[in-house]
């Protein structure tokens, strides 16, 4: 009746029951706020001030704010931009692209990688917003009937495709997220006692009661949900590498850019959900389900992507020579060894060379080393999109154009906002909403958490619990 | 104000339930529904519950979605006010395929999400009708809706004799 494969590691150790999945993950949801909750916020709250402020300044002094100059037009705004989209993307890949994939580890871990996604995008949206300098027009994106002649936007732009797939990648993610949320908010409705928490929750849960009508209905509606989401996250980040690959600038002209930009971004997401979940499952003790396992197949992940990621510099570079032009070469040449040097070789440490150190076992089942590595890869892949926009740029046309480009203290405040924003939504999630997905970590539960349920007809006949014999393999 | 009886067969194991729903609906008895905190594979089958038509409204609201912005982009660059950008025709087919992506997806997700709530029934609501607050942590919950003149002790009987662990009645007010 039930298996119990010998070769692979349980998904949820400890020998948990259903009531103790529910205990654990409520545990943080109604308890009152514990000191270092309180202190992370506090930081981040830090941080989220300095965002307001930098915010402040760009719009009411205006873009001069930012260290942009003639030549150098996009830099570090356009840089956060790709990079918290690319974040975001790890989100949805566990979430649907697993899900087809019919991936079990997925289950602990969906929740707070969504929940990354939809911060993350929250906080790449920030950039393009800010840079229109004037935000509160930025409904002139949309193609709206309008007094100027009806003029109506480019289609034939991606900087518009990006409105579109940005917007519709945000409103799907939601979605998605919320519906694996609505039976959680229902186990956390019924377990609450405080009118507030009760009443809070159960508008939240959308009269969920768990109803086998509604769960089969639910089912379909998140197969297929993954599966629109899956070919949409691809999408979104090609398209995004179009805003680059479609301009005629030596170094952004590139076919390769599609699958070198979705690759990155699967590879630096996954970086920062490790993030997030190693600390995240020590803050609130949830070790029995975000396990080594969990770590050790994202590092997988990672080994992978970042391998793609290594192979399309190698590419670039490569063609760059083979192409035979030689604007387009010296562009290659300029990254490597001209004055951002050092910024291209900081790129190529930390994306190529310490992804690699995943290939031992021990590596990639310790989490200090995954920690320091995936902080290591989120800023490699924050310098990669530097790079790439910064030294292509840098070089004009006319060389009496070339320019270096420094950022000011409001570059730097911007983008360490968007940090403390992203993280103060995130711990107010982690606070509020159950980090791990209740509901189908129970669903695996019987086949992936070492223990077998075996199951006496005869004792429950007379109305006593069935045995649980405890047997680890 | 109408009020409704239901005799709840508490189990807690999804096998024995699924065994139990089947040897119940064998006996002739109707289920009025069967709760639980996550959804269990095969119950489908046994309670005679068909596959969701949602698939089917997810591709047609992704057709109109497609239609509606292939029609907008060619009818805005197309018709309404033409230019030249790019030296590009004014319908560029190539280069509306993107939005008319994302489009399909926004409408397909949206209009199944939505139809999926209202045929549930899912709002917010301040008060939920839970026949057991334990449905959605650890226990699987059948509910049979209690008729005049129906015989309770029949019903205890068969729910206990195939592994429910309580029976209890509940009154919903409606």
């Amino acid at each position: 009746m039930q298996h119990v494969s010998p070769i692979r590691e349980p998904l949820v150790t400890g020998g948990k029951t259903y009531a103790d999945i529910t205990e654990d993950v409520c545990r943080q949801v109604e308890a009152k706020p514990n000191v270092r909750w309180m202190m992370a916020l506090g930081v981040s709250l830090v941080f989220l001030g300095i965002f307001i402020y930098s915010v402040y300044r760009t719009l009411w002094f205006g873009i001069g704010e930012w260290g942009l100059n003639k030549t150098v037009g996009w830099a570090w705004d356009i840089t956060n931009f790709v990079w918290w989209v690319g974040i975001g993307h790890a989100g949805t890949l566990i979430s649907a692209i697993l899900l087809l994939f019919r991936q079990k580890w997925r289950t602990s871990i969906n929740r707070a990688a969504e929940a990354m996604t939809i911060f993350a995008v929250i906080c790449a949206a920030m950039f393009p917003v800010l840079h229109m300098g004037r935000p509160w027009l930025a409904y002139w994106v949309l193609p709206l009937p309008n007094t100027f002649g009806s003029l109506w936007v480019n289609f034939n732009s991606p900087l518009l495709w990006d409105v579109f797939a940005i917007s519709t990648y945000f409103s799907v993610s939601l979605v998605f997220w919320y519906i694996g949320l609505i039976p959680d908010f229902a186990t956390i409705r019924d377990r609450a006692t405080g009118p507030i928490a009760r009443r809070a929750y159960a508008l939240l849960s959308m009269n969920w009661t768990g109803s086998a009508k509604h769960w089969s209905r639910y089912e379909t509606v998140s197969l297929i949900l993954a599966g629109l989401a899956t070919p949409l996250v691809l999408s979104v980040h090609t398209i995004v590498s179009m805003d680059f690959a479609t301009s005629v600038i030596p170094g952004w002209h590139t076919t390769i850019f599609p699958p070198y930009f979705v690759a990155g971004a699967i590879f630096s997401g996954f970086a920062m959900v490790l993030t997030l979940m190693i600390i995240t499952r020590k803050v609130f003790r949830l070790e029995d389900y975000i396990t080594l396992e969990h770590v050790e197949s994202m590092n997988k992940v990672i080994t992978l992507t970042g391998s793609i990621v290594g192979v399309a510099y190698i590419t670039e570079f490569f063609i760059a020579w083979y192409s035979g032009v030689e604007y387009e070469q010296y562009a290659f040449i300029n990254r490597a060894t001209g004055p951002y040097w050092w910024a291209y070789w900081s790129m190529m440490t930390c994306n190529v060379i310490t992804p690699q150190l995943f290939w031992f076992r021990s590596i990639r089942r310790s989490l200090t080393a995954t920690f320091i590595i995936s902080i290591f890869v989120n800023i490699g892949m924050w310098f990669e999109r530097f790079v790439i926009i910064v030294t292509s740029l840098h070089r004009d046309f006319l060389p009496s154009s070339w320019v270096m480009f420094s950022p000011t203290s409001i570059d730097v405040g911007v983008y360490v906002g968007t940090i403390g924003l992203f993280f103060t939504l995130f711990l107010l999630f982690a606070k509020f909403f159950p980090v791990v997905n209740m509901a189908e970590v129970k669903s695996i539960l019987k086949s992936s958490s070492g223990v077998s349920h075996t199951h006496n007809p005869d004792a429950s006949m007379h109305g006593t619990a069935p045995k649980n014999s405890h047997k680890h393999d | 104000m109408t009020s409704k009886k239901y005799i709840l067969g508490v189990f807690d194991d999804e096998d024995v339930l699924l065994n139990a729903i089947e040897k119940t609906r064998a006996a002739g008895t109707r289920i009025y529904d069967v709760f639980s905190p996550y959804p269990i594979h095969g119950i489908d089958d046994v309670l005679g519950i068909e596959r969701s038509r949602l698939p089917i409204v997810a591709f047609f609201c992704g057709l109109c979605g497609t239609s509606f912005a292939l029609w907008m982009q060619i009818y805005m660059l197309g018709f309404d006010w033409p230019m030249i950008i790019g030296g590009k025709p004014h319908i560029a087919l190539p280069s509306f395929i993107p939005v008319t992506f994302e489009l399909t997806v926004l409408f397909a997700a949206f209009g199944m999400v939505i139809t999926f709530f209202i045929i549930s029934g899912l709002r917010p609501t301040m008060k939920v009708p839970v026949m057991d607050v334990r449905s959605t942590d650890d226990k699987y919950v059948m509910a049979i809706e209690l008729k005049e003149g129906t015989d309770v002790s029949i019903l205890n009987d068969l729910l206990r004799s195939n592994g429910a662990i309580e029976v209890n009645e509940k009154e919903v007010v409606k």
